[in-house]
């Protein structure tokens, strides 16, 4: 029995770990899967171009990755947070709570959420208003709010086919959730006069207290089983589509595009989704995705500060770059974040 | 008493009807069992065809071969050759290359087409510019020089020679056309297209979700290699050392009760609970790396602990009293008993143990999901045992998960090709398992 090896070789193991603390010597990324595809095509092509080391992308979801990058400052903390939404006040708090104080915030563009059916299935050519019918747990009928009465895409609205009403929406984690409910559920609970008897209603002590709780209310989905929460990856909510044809998904539009064999897209209030009509905002639901760098690492983690500069410099994702040719709608705004960047500009201004 | 007799008049050669009802209920059972038998193995067949016959695309790839003009006015302006200067530019700087070899390629073919020439360079894989680079970073001599590359092309013709993506498929795809396509036909026929077989599937990094025709699971198996090590190397001792000392040293008490029953409770425990733990204790407490393979292996040896625990009692438990009272009566002491005579013959159960421990560690990605070895991590091969064991890598079971969630359906069969290196791997560590089991293993 080599006892002796192993016990030597198990030693040998625990003096590695020991001096595990040694200095790490590529980037660290964490954060929101809709981000990720982004991130790994510039890490990957960051490795081919400099001399540091493929930095190391996981996902996890925006709060998750937020959390993280709030953790502390050094080494074993992650140096990049990548978010498909901003972050919020609560994590700033939390953040520096934990000494990270100085975060440079950085847009990178903007991405479409699309819905999509079955290829084989029934096109679609929705409104706003149309999602907020079919999806709200209460919708105005002859003036007056009642639980939501719908049960096929014809009652919604008479241009639909009969077949009942089967949504794929993100589940709550993640980011595009949030949009769904922004830009689609509100503007159509706008729309049909919802929210003005939803505020009539309102308790609240202030006019914006009474206008949260609209708002809160309007965003409220049914959940009789119509609507389902997918809080997987959109592969789960395209599987869900392709054993239910008449099923509806909600998709990133750079999902939907590497998959057009099996899936159609809808339009939003006539207009088609595509970089193209995102970028002139043509096309209503659409959000910008971020990623936030700690500043302290900067010159302590080798080539973080290239890799936030690369990211955005106009090759990668300028109009032509290969972010916008796997879906990402461009910033028009990316010379002004450039300059950000150059200059390490933090949050709320420069300490 | 006259029925008495009548039950017993009847002849030895003719059954009787309870006899007969007896064999039956057998003959019946041998179905259910045999039937039994049936559906597993159907379920088997159509679990491995289904890996094989999606999977096996992976080993093949489909190459571009390609003479390119490495321009001196473009990778080289000052013309000196200076490796600094050769490094300024960047992969995007190699495209108009890429796509002036195509074009020349192209006319020298005599292949009417009406596609621009990034139409024309978007034929090959985003990743040639690359290996564009990286060659000529590596020989600036040739600056100035025609060489012929061989590039991978990019994942849609791939598909479209393997059969997953036809013409009506990319109706609405803008990433190839049909134009793109019908060249493509062309050069195939011309010989400057051909699939063949792809050893960087089974060696290569992951690569990101712009070019899946070049990742491979090269970089996650080392990742799943290094961590093995970790736990051959700590739980086989550890867990050796603590059987041989409950079964063999420690006095039967409540206390050995307690930790008997609990090293049981351990193995029932769901993986996921020591990814938990790993994070809490050895990223958040102890402050190793994240997505080391060194934190995956300590989180896979306490999942691997009460498994060898509990295969090394067993064994121990199997080697009979005699040897020991044997070797104690030639005045033998307790340790040398158990080292010269108990272990030995305990040590083929023990390996069998451990194998099949680490082939059910090899096959773990809920733990891994915690500390972070899942996602784009795969990405540099590690260059020492060091770097194997601290570097950021995947594992790759983590590997697949990845990648059968990402958007390009050409990352789904590579999904399935990963899938069958990892049934390979656990199928020849169960068979070793198995012949060391037969070899070496006494009865008594």
């Amino acid at each position: 029995m080599s006892f002796v090896k192993l016990t030597a070789s198990a030693l040998a193991i625990a003096a590695v770990s020991a001096t595990a603390a040694t200095a790490r010597d590529q980037v660290q990324v964490a954060g929101s899967s809709t981000v990720l595809p982004y991130a790994s095509i510039v890490a990957e092509a960051f490795g081919e171009n400099f001399d540091f080391p493929t930095p190391v992308v996981e996902s996890g979801g925006s709060s998750a990755g937020l959390k993280r990058f709030c953790e502390g400052v050094g080494e074993n903390t992650i140096d990049v947070a990548n978010a498909s939404r901003s972050i919020k006040e609560k994590e700033i708090k939390a953040c520096a709570e934990n000494g990270v104080t100085d975060i440079i915030e950085v847009r990178i563009g903007y991405d479409g959420i699309v819905f999509a059916s079955d290829i084989g299935g029934n096109s679609f050519e929705f409104t706003p208003t149309d999602w907020f019918l079919a999806l709200s747990d209460k919708v105005m009928v002859d003036g007056a709010l009642v639980a939501n009465p719908n049960k096929t895409w014809a009652d919604v609205n008479p241009a639909f086919p009969a077949i009942d009403i089967q949504a794929f929406i993100p589940g709550t984690k993640h980011g595009t959730r949030e949009v769904f409910e922004d830009k689609v559920i509100l503007a159509g609970c706008e729309e049909t006069g919802a929210f003005e008897a939803l505020l009539h209603g309102a308790e609240g002590d202030s006019a914006k207290a009474k206008k949260k709780a609209a708002e809160k209310a309007c965003i409220s989905l049914r959940t009789d089983g119509v609507s389902v929460d997918i809080d997987g990856d959109y592969t789960e909510t395209l599987a869900r589509i392709e054993s239910n044809k008449d099923g509806l998904g909600v998709f990133g539009l750079s999902f939907y595009e590497n998959n057009t064999d099996k899936l159609q897209v809808a339009t939003m209030s006539g207009i088609v989704p595509s970089t193209d009509s995102i970028a002139t905002g043509e096309y209503p639901v659409s959000r910008p995705l971020f990623f936030y760098v700690k500043k302290a690492h900067i010159g302590v983690i080798p080539g973080l500060k290239e890799y936030a500069e690369f990211f955005i410099s106009d090759e990668v994702a300028g109009e032509d770059g290969p972010l916008a040719e796997y879906g990402l709608v461009s910033d028009p705004e990316l010379v002004e974040t450039q300059e950000a960047v150059a200059a390490e500009n933090v949050l709320g201004g420069n300490s | 008493m006259s029925s008495d007799t009548s039950k017993h008049s009847g002849s030895l050669l003719a059954l009787s009807d309870r006899t007969k009802k007896r064999n039956a209920a057998e003959k019946r059972f041998r179905a259910y069992g045999f039937c039994a038998i049936l559906i597993g193995l159907a379920m088997l067949l159509v679990l491995v065809t289904t890996i094989i016959s999606r999977g096996t695309g992976a080993y093949q790839q489909t190459f571009v071969t390609l003479n390119v003009e490495l321009l001196e006015s473009k990778l080289d302006k000052k013309g000196n050759r200076d490796l600094a200067d050769i490094k300024k530019v960047t992969t995007f700087g190699y495209n108009p290359l890429i796509k002036t070899a195509m074009k020349t390629a192209v006319e020298e073919l005599g292949i009417a087409h009406n596609l621009k020439s990034k139409a024309l360079a978007g034929i090959l894989s985003k990743g040639a510019v690359g290996q564009l680079r990286a060659y000529v970073i590596e020989n600036p001599d040739m600056i100035g020089k025609t060489v012929e590359f061989r590039f991978l092309a990019q994942s849609r013709v791939d598909g479209y020679l393997k059969g997953r993506v036809s013409r009506d498929s990319i109706a609405n795809d803008k990433n190839i056309s049909a134009a793109q396509l019908d060249l493509v036909d062309a050069l195939v026929d011309a010989g400057v297209i051909a699939k063949t077989f792809n050893l960087d599937f089974i060696l290569g990094a992951d690569a990101s979700d712009q070019r899946p025709e070049a990742a491979g699971i090269g970089v996650s198996m080392l990742g799943s290699l290094s961590m093995m090590m970790v736990v051959l190397a700590l739980a086989l001792p550890i867990g050796v050392a603590a059987s041989i000392y409950l079964e063999e040293f420690a006095p039967r008490n409540w206390l050995t009760d307690i930790i008997e029953v609990n090293i049981s409770n351990l193995a029932a425990v769901p993986s996921i609970v020591f990814g938990i733990l790993g994070l809490a204790v050895f990223i958040n407490y102890m402050h190793l790396p994240t997505s080391a393979p060194l934190v995956g292996g300590l989180v896979l040896t306490l999942m691997t602990l009460p498994t060898i625990i509990i295969s090394t009692r067993a064994a121990l438990k199997a080697v009979p009293p005699s040897i020991r009272d044997a070797a104690l009566g030639v005045g033998a002491s307790k340790m040398q008993a158990v080292f010269h005579h108990v272990l030995p013959l305990a040590a083929p159960g023990i390996l069998t143990g451990t194998i099949i421990g680490l082939a059910q560690a090899l096959g773990e990605t809920a733990p891994l999901l915690l500390i972070g070895m899942v996602g784009f991590i795969a990405s540099n091969t590690p260059e020492t045992l060091a770097d194997g064991l601290l570097a950021p890598n995947s594992a790759m079971p983590a590997q697949i998960y990845e990648w059968a969630k990402r958007a390009d359906p050409a990352f789904y069969e590579r999904a399935w090709g990963g899938i069958i290196i990892l049934l390979l791997f656990l199928v020849t560590m169960n068979t070793v398992a198995v012949i060391l089991r037969r070899r070496f293993e006494r009865r008594w």
